[in-house]
């Protein structure tokens, strides 16, 4: 048993040799491995800067704006006329376009939204799934241009037949064609709510005795309220965002009317509209599409973020 | 408690009429969704059909509908995606690697994520204004493809960076494991295991954001892409036009021809959009395929 | 006396790096942010022999494990205290650089994870990354049949390591951890997802094994541990309870919660 012992110790000495050449300290540095890195965070930081850059850069030509116009116009006066004489500058009306458009377009989208998800959610077939999910994401795919082509082309015609004093710009027809845009939006997104919704609780409800309609309205539509209102909302950001649809379809005339029928500019299409014309910096035209570029930015980053602190926090903890 | 059973059977029948209604009312709207889509392509087509020729793709623009096209456009287009492809392709994979690879999940993790999804909800237009002010005017690029390019990289980054990081998310973590425990470092366990892995989804992300540059108009517009280019751009410095400013352009005329125009420029813009969206479509479903 | 009886074998606890060692404990504390997962463990790792940490659930065997190769750094709030010395060294020490200790410590884990590349690639990979610049065919082959796996192979090396069945590619992964030559290999439950078949073609495979790699084996089968391990741990809430050799704790326990957990008493 000795000699074993002995044996032992010899093959461990000698292996002990061969193998504990290297050490385990670091030593060498690895110099790819920090560079990749470095690449990889710098490239992260890339959003970072644009945002610092966004509002760096609105914020600053903002305050050199409200240099030559007191905030107090900015805000509370209704005429917005700052590229002739007497200049004016007032965004309400410009807020109000936009408005119009979006809550028209929302009053579209939201209920039809709705109404998709449930359907995709609750009554369709796996069959009927595999086509309505491609052509929801075909038409969130159509271009903002091509919604504005239709419609000039085809809606503002149509509702002319209808409506035959209706202006050929006006805020009806880019409400509906706005609402067409975002109706995807509000169907895919409500649609992943409501799936996120466990069987459970929908077996549970159907086993006292309720009906799909019921199910569905007093279960499942509750149940996944924050994924759906976050989905409202997102939509409504992006109607307010909008700019190609309004721009063609609206017309270039601020005012308050409470009309649909007539021709509205919204924030975005004021900007293209600066922008169309030759801005030379610095100018009151340039400081003006700073400051309604802010307004918009702030505005849509509000609702953004409502949405998702109203995602984050109220969500459901189903278990 | 006792139930009249014949309100019972009464209300119960009710109620069930109202689920089916609700039932066939929720599936009209979804469909009539689809009807909406069908209407509007073939709006779009019998409008746009006749001016579909060879002659339209290989013609500039002109004030004479019967010779314009949108040969630079067209051109413009492809310079434009090449060029958004170059840039925010390698710097949104490279974000989404850094956060999920090696990021911790400290303060400076949650800040990025918190940004990108922010500037995902930032209105086009602001991106437009941005790179109008810091691309154009201030690196003083002028209204060049570069300036174009950079400004839609911009917009579409948060978009590719969600996408891959969701692929990269679903690579399981047992793979990492096996790596790491060979002596492997981040990095050379990212490039070996996770990027292969994720290569598809990162793919299909990346293809629907640049379907989405492509239909972009309103930050072109901002950044001065001209609406009248009877030249094609020779190098990234040039000014240029793309499809949607051309489609504009027609659209905002009065005259029934330039409408008309507008739609075939529409027909072929969609054609290439459908193409991309067919092939994330594709595989999309061949990788679902593979790991069930 | 047998070798197993003979007191003066028992590694002992308290000696500085002693040369029959492989891995040495020394008052390791391991923390999960606020919770301690193991507390104050002590004992060595011998060369050449295969060591087996048993415990009931939650005890901190795999966590222990894990720190042997630094794979908790992967833990968010994983905290290791205490001395785990390998070649003359701690393997938490300052300038330690994790891969290079993860290159000389192997791990196989508890459900097979080849990576979904060719058999051929799985086994290549680690040694060509590190630097390996000899005949990949010839290293292939040599740890393919260490790993008892080259005769069901051989003759598709370049087909997808996916298509292998569990106890297959556990070999493979076996396979794999032994191409890097490491000097100490971790098995974290590695029968756990197998069958009974593949689970014995394994055992006998760690016997043959053990003659030139240092093994250490976290099972929850304490046949398992009795019948292929030549020193034991029992593990219990963190703390190390006993340290023998197999046999000893098997059939005369010092500790009264051993015997109650080999009897099958509790656990």
């Amino acid at each position: 048993m000795a000699k074993e012992m002995q044996a032992d110790t010899a093959v461990a000495d000698q292996s002990s040799e061969l193998k504990a050449t290297s050490s385990i300290s670091a030593s060498k540095v690895r110099w790819g491995e920090s560079a990749i890195k470095t690449w990889l965070a710098l490239c992260a930081f890339v959003s970072v800067v644009t945002t610092a850059a966004i509002v760096i850069l609105l914020f600053s030509e903002t305050l050199n704006f409200f240099e030559s116009v007191s905030p107090a116009e900015f805000f509370f006066s209704t005429t917005w006329t700052p590229l002739f004489e007497p200049s004016s500058f007032g965004v309400l009306p410009l807020i109000w376009g936009t408005m119009l458009v979006t809550i028209g377009a929302a009053i579209i989208a939201i209920p039809t939204g709705l109404a998709s998800a449930i359907y995709l959610s609750e009554y369709a077939s796996d069959r009927v799934r595999k086509i309505i999910k491609p052509v929801l994401e075909l038409l969130a795919g159509i271009p903002t241009v091509v919604y504005g082509y239709f419609a000039l082309t085809f809606v503002t015609p149509t509702l002319r037949n209808v409506f035959p004093d209706i202006q050929v710009f006006n805020a009806l027809s880019a409400a509906i064609v706005v609402g067409i845009m975002i109706l995807p939006m509000v169907a895919t997104l409500s649609d992943n709510a409501l799936r996120a919704v466990p069987i459970s609780l929908r077996q549970g409800a159907y086993a006292l005795g309720a009906t799909s309609y019921e199910v569905t309205t007093r279960v499942v539509v509750p149940a996944g309220l924050s994924g759906v209102m976050a989905s409202f909302l997102l939509a409504i950001s992006r109607a307010i965002g909008e700019t190609m649809a309004v721009t063609l379809a609206a017309g270039q005339t601020p005012n308050m009317s409470l009309s649909m029928f007539e021709s509205i500019q919204t924030m975005t299409a004021y900007i293209v509209q600066v922008s169309l014309g030759d801005t030379p910096t610095g100018g009151i035209a340039y400081q003006t599409l700073f400051a309604v570029a802010t307004l918009l930015f702030v505005i849509t980053l509000v609702i953004n973020i409502v949405s998702q602190i109203i995602l984050n926090r109220f969500r459901e903890v189903y278990d | 408690m006792s139930f009249s059973s014949e309100s019972e059977s009464i209300s119960l029948a009710r109620r069930h009429r109202k689920a089916k209604l609700f039932s066939i009312f929720c599936g009209m709207v979804t469909w009539s969704g689809v009807l909406l889509l069908a209407v509007l392509l073939y709006q779009v087509s019998i409008d746009g059909f006749r001016w579909l020729d060879w002659q339209f793709i290989d013609s500039f623009p002109s004030r004479f509908p019967e010779r314009a096209g949108i040969k630079s456009a067209l051109v413009g287009t492809i310079w434009l995606i090449c060029l958004v492809a170059l840039i925010s392709i390698p710097v949104g994979v490279s974000t989404a690697l850094y956060l999920e690879e090696f990021a911790g999940k400290g303060k400076i993790s949650k800040i990025i994520e918190v940004n990108i999804a922010n500037l995902a909800g930032v209105p086009s237009i602001v991106y437009g204004i941005l790179g109008l002010a810091i691309f154009v005017r201030f690196m003083a690029l002028e209204r060049s493809l570069v300036s174009g390019a950079l400004t839609m990289s911009l917009l579409i980054l948060p978009v590719i960076i969600i996408a891959s990081r969701e692929a990269i998310k679903t690579v399981p973590m047992s793979i990492r494991y096996a790596a790491y425990s060979l002596g492997a470092t981040k990095w050379q366990t990212a490039w070996a295991h996770v990027l292969p892995a994720s290569f598809p989804g990162i793919m299909t992300g990346v293809i629907l954001a640049l379907s989405r540059a492509i239909g972009e108009t309103a930050p072109l517009i901002m950044i001065g892409a001209l609406t009248f280019v009877a030249f094609l751009p020779e190098g990234p410095m040039d000014s240029f036009t793309a499809l949607p400013i051309q489609i504009y352009n027609w659209v905002s005329r009065p005259q029934q021809e330039f409408h008309e125009l507008a739609a075939a420029g529409i027909i072929i813009l969609l054609t290439v959009l459908l193409m991309m969206n067919a092939t994330a479509i594709y595989i999309r479903n061949k990788t679902e395929r593979r790991l069930k | 006396m047998s070798e197993f009886e003979d007191p003066s074998v028992l590694p002992e606890i308290n000696t500085p790096m002693n040369k029959k060692s492989a891995l040495e404990l020394r008052e390791v504390n391991i923390f999960y942010s606020d919770n301690q997962a193991v507390k104050d463990v002590s004992f060595n790792i011998r060369r050449n022999r295969i060591t087996a940490i048993i415990g009931p659930s939650g005890c901190g065997k795999s966590t222990l494990l894990r720190s042997l190769n630094r794979m908790n750094d992967f833990v968010e709030g994983a905290r290791v205290e205490g001395e785990l010395l390998f070649a003359k060294e701690n393997l938490y020490g300052k300038d330690v650089d994790p891969v290079e200790v993860r290159r000389r410590i192997g791990m196989v884990f508890q459900k097979p994870n080849p990576f979904p590349k060719s058999i051929y690639n799985n086994i290549a990979w680690g040694p060509l990354i590190n630097g390996y610049s000899d005949s990949t065919d010839e290293l292939v082959e040599k740890s393919l049949k260490q790993a008892a796996l080259w005769d069901e192979v051989k003759d598709r090396l370049h087909d997808s390591a996916l298509n292998l069945s569990g106890g297959q590619q556990q070999r493979l992964c076996i396979a794999r951890a032994l191409a890097m030559e490491p000097e100490v290999l971790l098995m974290d439950e590695p029968c756990s997802a197998l069958d009974p078949i593949s689970t014995a073609h394994i055992e006998d495979l760690m016997f043959e094994l053990k003659e030139s790699y240092t093994i250490v084996i976290v099972t929850h089968n304490m046949q398992q541990a009795a019948r292929i391990s030549d020193y034991t741990a029992f593990m219990e809430m963190g703390d190390l309870i006993e340290f023998n050799v197999t046999k000893r704790i098997f059939t005369r326990p010092s500790v009264k919660r051993t015997e109650e957990y080999v009897t099958g008493r509790f656990g």
